[in-house]
């Protein structure tokens, strides 16, 4: 069966505000750089479009409906996954992989910042019975988990600042982010205590920005570009979503996305064969809890490991170069398109000051709470 | 590509549940599909949820809440969505799953939940429109459909006794159907003395709003032996979108579908849909669909659809039985969760396994679903 490559990437930059534009104008202006980039025409050469999208983010009772236009599809194959774009991505692979479809378009987009009443929307994904009726801000789960997760692996709250300042530091070099910052360790650990052990830096502030990449196959691809780069595995998976019945100390859905994904790869020891990650790091110890999950470092190191610099942009593991969501922002469905998108410019080649030397890199996403659903990607040269 | 086939399927009663939640009504309806193809969970490696809006349930991320009942938990696990084109979009999309080689065997669940929505499930259908354009005038999905209808009445000139027919047909092929809500034998004066919603569309062309679950099996070729002998091949698979701006297409002719069934039949290698299809179930939540449908799936020329029904064309024992189930008119309408009425009816007829309502020799068939803002059609051939 054919292989399946990046050949176009498309974005905006990544900002807490655009009042100036609608989230039909952002995914034009993602869409349309990557139609260039790969130097096609949407309404000649893409066979298939695929956007990310949950209705309750978006405003709409139907958000598909809203998705054709601005991306050149009108009267063409598209449909909306309830995901992130990682999953999308998952999709496109799939139709390639049949011979159905050679070029598809994947689309992934945030516009938080239209929505007014984030906290109760997030709420809105509570079991209706159970969970929702108990209020609150939602984010109290991630406070109860990263308890669970420090009190199981030994890892500190000092461990999960350390990745704050990282991925904040990264930022600075990345002109897409919109929340870097050159910050310490004890900076973090005073700020404002949030839903404990999460302290307000620990949380990743919410961003607009939309991400376009288009998958294409082998023979395209060599059509294409000098510089494919090819999906070696994808996984996507999911831990039950009762939260009184999940494992709170481990992320599940990463650890099987991950399998599924490096299967897939043909990658038995994940730390040797790939060379840098972007994994989700929506709370700071997210970030440590899927590089154990991924299996990027030992089970209960990642703390540990951070603290001593070995995920930095110059350590032995780098992981988020590119900021992350606590660099970049959280982009909501499009986080995953957005690591996806560091991966394949950090294998091109055209990461700036950035740049790592680099072969294969991997991207993991969660899709926040109050889900254990989450989707990797492994990338090669 | 892979050799892909349907080996089992499953489908709740479709009525106003109000006291199950949509994980129990996925529950059931999966629990059937496996129990009809000798299967355990254990034997599923993907799963596919399709689902239509999150407004319904009251529930964000609703795929997310639904997973556990679909049997997705520890599991590849994913919900597509294209409005009310979701229940034939869902089935393509486990079949691009195991087509591609991904997956051996996927099971894809589709499930409605509109009773929860109050005081109708029409309020859901208020955040459809553009905010801006749209909204303000607060419209109302009936109304765009009797535009839809008016015009399609106007360019064929076809008579609202014609279009009542497919009602009457649909409502009494669903007497067979052990899943219907709204099973009758009325007679078209039923349906033209029925009350007048917007018109020219009166409550006896509608479907009802329903709750309900379905759940379809596919298995590759090559692992499809120890499950069954009687499998049901999917041949060709389209899906299709038109732009957002309705008001500015005419609405005579439904182009998207036509697109799509395009695709499908391009793969199947059908060059003569009326004469190569033995079954058809075109997407039927108002009688006039039906029939606007079936030209958009190429059966029949533009405006000729009112006739062959006249005819008797499409009832069971006709030439071109259409809608066999009962379709949404009689069976019931939760949006995505009619898969068990459009995808899993084909592959029940084609099976063998249709019971009263098994249409003598059908090899081929085709299945059909529509939806967003009369914009989307998702098409799938099947054959036996």
């Amino acid at each position: 069966m054919t292989r399946v490559g990046i050949v176009g990437v498309g974005y905006t930059d990544f900002r807490s505000v655009t009042p100036e534009v609608s989230w039909k104008e952002i995914m034009y202006k993602a869409a349309s750089r990557a139609y260039h980039d790969a130097g096609i025409d949407p309404r000649r050469d893409v066979d298939s479009f695929i956007t990310c999208a949950e209705d309750y983010w978006e405003g709409f009772s139907i958000f598909d409906e809203f998705t054709p236009d601005q991306m050149g599809a009108v009267l063409r194959p598209m449909i909306t996954t309830c995901g992130d774009g990682i999953y999308g991505l998952a999709n496109a692979f799939m139709q390639i992989k049949t011979g159905l479809m050679d070029i598809v378009a994947v689309e992934a987009h945030s516009k938080i910042s239209d929505l007014i009443t984030y906290k109760d929307v997030v709420l809105f994904a509570f079991d209706p019975v159970y969970n929702r009726p108990l209020g609150g801000h939602p984010y109290y789960v991630a406070g109860l988990e990263m308890r669970k997760y420090l009190g199981e692996s030994g890892t500190t709250e000092e461990g999960c600042a350390h990745v704050v300042v990282k991925n904040k530091k990264n930022a600075m070099r990345n002109p897409l982010a919109g929340h870097e910052g050159d910050l310490t360790v004890d900076q973090v650990m005073q700020s404002q205590p949030m839903f404990e052990p999460l302290k307000k830096l620990d949380i990743a502030p919410l961003s607009d920005g939309a991400v376009v990449l288009i998958l294409a196959s082998e023979e395209k691809v060599k059509e294409l570009t000098d510089t494919p780069v090819w999906i070696k595995g994808i996984g996507w998976a999911s831990d039950t979503c009762w939260l009184e019945q999940r494992e709170w100390s481990r992320a599940v859905y990463a650890e099987l996305a991950s399998q599924n994904a490096y299967k897939m790869a043909k990658i038995a020891y994940p730390k040797k064969e790939i060379d840098f990650a972007e994994v989700d790091d929506k709370f700071s110890y997210k970030e440590l809890q899927h590089v154990e999950a991924a299996r990027l470092c030992p089970p209960q190191s990642a703390g540990r490991l951070v603290s001593e610099g070995y995920f930095d942009q110059n350590g032995a593991f780098p992981v988020n170069v590119s900021g992350g969501s606590l660099g970049c922002g959280n982009l909501i469905e499009a986080s995953g398109l957005q690591r996806t998108l560091e991966v394949a410019l950090q294998l091109r080649g055209e990461a700036g000051t950035r740049q790592l030397d680099c072969e294969t890199g991997l991207a993991l996403s969660w899709r926040g709470v109050p889900t254990a659903s989450g989707a990797c990607i492994v990338l090669g040269v | 590509m892979r050799d892909v086939a349907c080996v089992g399927a499953g489908m709740t009663i479709f009525s106003r549940r109000l006291k199950e939640t949509g994980k129990e009504m996925c529950f059931e309806a999966v629990r059937m599909a496996l129990d009809e193809a000798g299967l355990e969970l254990k034997d599923i490696d993907t799963v596919v949820c399709g689902s239509a809006p999150d407004a319904f349930d009251g529930i964000h991320m609703k795929g997310e809440n639904l997973l556990d009942g679909c049997g997705g938990a520890k599991k590849t696990y994913m919900r597509v969505f294209t409005g009310g084109g979701t229940g034939v979009l869902a089935p393509i999309a486990g079949w691009w799953h195991v087509a591609s080689g991904v997956s051996d065997v996927c099971m894809v669940i589709c499930e409605e939940k509109m009773s929860s929505c109050f005081p109708h499930p029409q309020s859901a259908f208020g955040h459809i429109w553009d905010p801006i354009l749209e909204r303000p005038i607060q419209p109302n999905l009936v109304w765009i459909f009797a535009m839809e209808m008016n015009r399609y009445m106007h360019v064929h000139n076809i008579k609202k006794e014609d279009i009542a027919l497919v009602s009457v047909k649909n409502k009494g092929n669903a007497l067979d159907h052990p899943s219907a809500q709204l099973a009758a034998k009325i007679t078209v004066d039923d349906v033209l003395n029925s009350e007048v919603m917007a018109w020219p569309v009166q409550r006896l062309d509608i479907s009802p709003p329903s709750d309900g679950a379905a759940a379809l099996i596919f298995a590759a070729g090559d692992k499809v032996g120890p499950i069954t002998d009687n499998p049901v091949w999917v041949e060709g698979v389209g899906w299709c979108i038109d732009s957002t701006m309705w008001t500015n297409r005419d609405l005579y002719f439904p182009q998207y579908v036509a697109k799509a069934a395009k695709m499908a039949y391009k793969m199947a290698g059908i060059h003569n849909p009326f004469k190569e299809i033995d079954v058809a179930e075109p997407y039927d939540p108002f009688d006039y669909k039906e029939l606007h449908h079936m030209e958009g799936l190429l059966l029949c020329k533009k405006g000729e659809a009112a006739n062959l029904t006249r005819e008797g064309v499409t009832q069971r024992d006709g030439d071109l039985p259409t809608c066999p189930s009962g379709g949404l008119l009689g069976v019931g309408n939760p949006i995505a969760a009619t898969m068990g009425v459009k995808a899993g009816e084909i592959y029940w007829q084609l099976a063998g396994k249709a019971g009263k309502r098994q249409v003598p020799d059908a090899r081929t068939g085709v299945c059909q679903a529509w939806g967003d803002l009369m914009q989307y059609g998702s098409v799938m051939v099947m054959r036996s």
